[in-house]
């Protein structure tokens, strides 16, 4: 019994059993404390909140800032990058609900269509109603669309892709119909307030470029140090591997779907604030936006790999590239080749990589 | 139908007369098992002879037609394979399941991982990662398994180190049974010695285990008794220290009846077919 006793001490806790076991846990966590210092390996620095390489996207993005510097006179100064910030809150927001998608290996071909939908429903509530009503409503018809993606994918093991793309189509036609084709001004302060901010000089910070980065401080956060997020990742990584441990591969599937729709509302907003009108034919692309700047940034299409950090500096090397080409007065054709080759580009590394690393 | 038995309390575990068919195909057809504590038990068999569904049925993964397990004497149900872990029987799947681009640590507490006390942990949900790393490297240095560090992705390490992080966190949770299903399988000649003399220490912790393999030698190098399996269900079981291996093979392809061993059972054999 001596050994038993002994290994019992160091054995991990299960956090169901603790509960029956209280009394002893006291005891454990003593004897862990009290145990030798831990070997050398336990003490490098803690990997920061963002632990993987987003060194490649950050370059890329420093040698975008560079050429523009150097080919145009207007890039590079605050007001512009206050610009770029702002340019970026609407294709920002709605990547973090798509990262999250993507590290579960899913794909989101709905997610603009759903964000218009926030709009309009948001937008047309808000014409002759409350603002505060209208604006909840969005929220909820955001969720409940993307939570239906949740359920058709997790719980009915349909393809991301195929039930994405039905979505979308159902989704951009319905907001049609329910607007009849008409678009929304919007005057309500509430649903426009992310377009405003302080402004200093030239340089306005607008209170949607501050949710873009508090969103992407709070899923980093969410994914990087909860258990939740460790099995977002191992989901992503191998789901039998996952289910194996116990994880609830559904469950958290659907989660991360429901909570997709969370930021696909909040994009909604930020494009209230962006542009004052819900219009139904608006972001036709901002799914294909969405997921260059989620690849761009390093979050692999096989799932398991990547994070907002990543998805943060993709989404500003998309929306940089634009805003720089604009400047140097190239057609915006061209612009859309070159996002398009970026992808590629992207997609192309992470094939490659991907290969290398699987066995 | 309860069945007229009684379990026998001084054995880990223990099963009588489980039986499963799919359709018209027999998975197990009365099979008895029986685990002392702290024993390392080898369970051989043909392929096709059911072991994977009785060792499916001991972890909870499949539930039996008929026929009954006992943990520590008293009857169980397990429903789901976190039901088998709940009362401290951990399995190593033959795939591995680890996550290969997650480190030591997040595979050990995958699925059960810990949180800071307090708010931070209740309100915030914040992984305490430093008490994990503590006790991931405390486990694997228990248990004598070197790697460079336990922050690295499983991915880095070679097939046994792998296979040692997977058998370390079995034996990190398992408080009764660890089984393990071809644990060396892919493994080379030195990894394969590295992984029996881990299990070896699993037992010395005061551990069971189930050890499911295909070779012989190893078989003989390492268990404490050997459950034959033959046509789902128990040939024999008998001791490497009475039965040479040529009868152990025989047992298993049906060349020798099994009653021609020795039985090294410990506990009467159950209820009689069905």
């Amino acid at each position: 019994m001596g050994t038993r006793e002994l290994l019992g001490q160091v054995r991990m806790q299960d956090p169901e059993l603790t509960v029956a076991t209280a009394p002893q846990s006291d005891s454990t966590e003593g004897a862990v404390a009290a145990a030798a210092a831990p070997p050398a390996s336990l003490q490098r620095p803690t990997r920061s909140l963002f632990a993987y390489p987003i060194t490649g996207p950050l370059f890329a993005l420093i040698v975008i800032f560079v050429v523009f510097s150097l080919t145009t006179s207007t890039f590079m100064n605050a007001g512009n990058i206050s610009l770029i910030a702002q340019q970026s809150v609407v294709i920002g927001t709605l990547a973090l609900g798509q990262t999250l998608i993507i590290l579960v290996s899913g794909i989101d071909l709905a997610d603009g269509a759903i964000m218009v939908l926030g709009t309009v429903v948001a937008g047309s509530i808000a014409s002759h109603g409350d603002a505060v009503l209208a604006m909840a409503l969005g929220f909820v018809a955001c969720i409940v669309v993307a939570s239906i993606n949740g359920l058709v994918i997790a719980r009915f093991r349909l393809p991301p892709f195929i039930a994405t793309l039905g979505m979308f189509t159902i989704i951009a036609a319905a907001a049609r119909l329910y607007s009849q084709s008409r678009s929304f001004p919007v005057t309500s302060d509430l649903l426009s307030v992310l377009g405003s901010g302080p402004e200093f000089g030239t340089v306005a910070v607008t209170y949607g470029t501050m949710l873009w980065v508090a969103l992407t401080l709070v899923l980093g956060y969410a994914l990087n140090e909860t258990p939740w997020g460790v099995r977002v990742y191992a989901i992503g990584n191998s789901p039998i591997a996952a289910r194996l441990n116990g994880v609830n591969v559904t469950r958290v599937v659907f989660s991360v779907y429901a909570l997709a729709g969370v930021f696909y509302a909040f994009a909604a907003w930020q494009a209230l604030g962006r542009t004052p009108i819900a219009d139904p034919s608006g972001y036709q692309i901002a799914n294909l936006d969405s997921i260059t700047a989620v690849v761009i940034g390093g979050t692999s299409l096989f799932g398991g790999r990547g994070g907002v950090a990543g998805t943060f500096i993709g989404t500003l090397i998309v929306v940089a590239l634009k805003n720089g080409l604009t400047q140097a007065g190239i057609d915006s054709l061209y612009q859309q080749i070159a996002t398009g080759a970026l992808v590629m580009l992207a997609v192309g590394a992470d094939q490659y990589l991907g290969r290398g690393h699987r066995a | 139908m309860t069945p007229v038995f009684a379990a026998d309390p001084s054995l880990a575990m223990q099963a009588i007369g489980l039986t499963k068919h799919y359709g018209q195909v027999v998975g197990m057809e009365g099979a008895d098992f029986e685990l002392a504590r702290g024993e390392i038990l080898a369970v051989v068999g043909d392929n096709g002879a059911g072991k994977s569904t009785l060792i499916k049925a001991l972890a909870g993964a499949l539930i039996p037609d008929s026929g009954q397990v006992y943990v520590d004497g008293e009857p169980v149900r397990f429903s789901s394979p976190l039901d088998a872990r709940l009362v401290g029987i951990e399995t190593v799947y033959q795939e591995l399941a680890l996550a290969t681009q997650l480190d030591i640590t997040q595979n050990m507490f995958l699925g059960r991982e810990m949180r800071k006390p307090g708010v931070l942990g209740s309100v915030l949900r914040q992984l305490d990662k430093k008490r994990m790393r503590q006790q991931a490297a405390e486990q694997m240095h228990n248990l004598g398994i070197r790697v460079q560090s336990i922050r690295q992705a499983i991915e880095t390490l070679s097939g046994g180190q792998r296979q040692a992080v997977a058998v370390a966190r079995a034996a990190a949770w398992g408080r009764k049974v660890v089984i393990l299903d071809e644990p060396t399988a892919a493994l080379g000649v030195r990894e394969t010695h590295q992984v029996l003399d881990l299990i070896r220490r699993v037992r010395e912790h005061g551990l069971s285990v189930v050890l499911i393999s295909h070779s012989m030698p190893e078989v003989f190098a390492i268990a404490d008794r050997i459950h034959i399996h033959r046509l789902g269900r128990r040939a024999a079981i008998v001791s490497p220290k009475t039965t040479v291996m040529s009868d152990v093979v025989a047992v298993m392809t049906g060349a020798l009846p099994s009653d021609a061993v020795v039985s090294a059972a410990l506990a009467p054999a159950g209820a009689p077919d069905f």
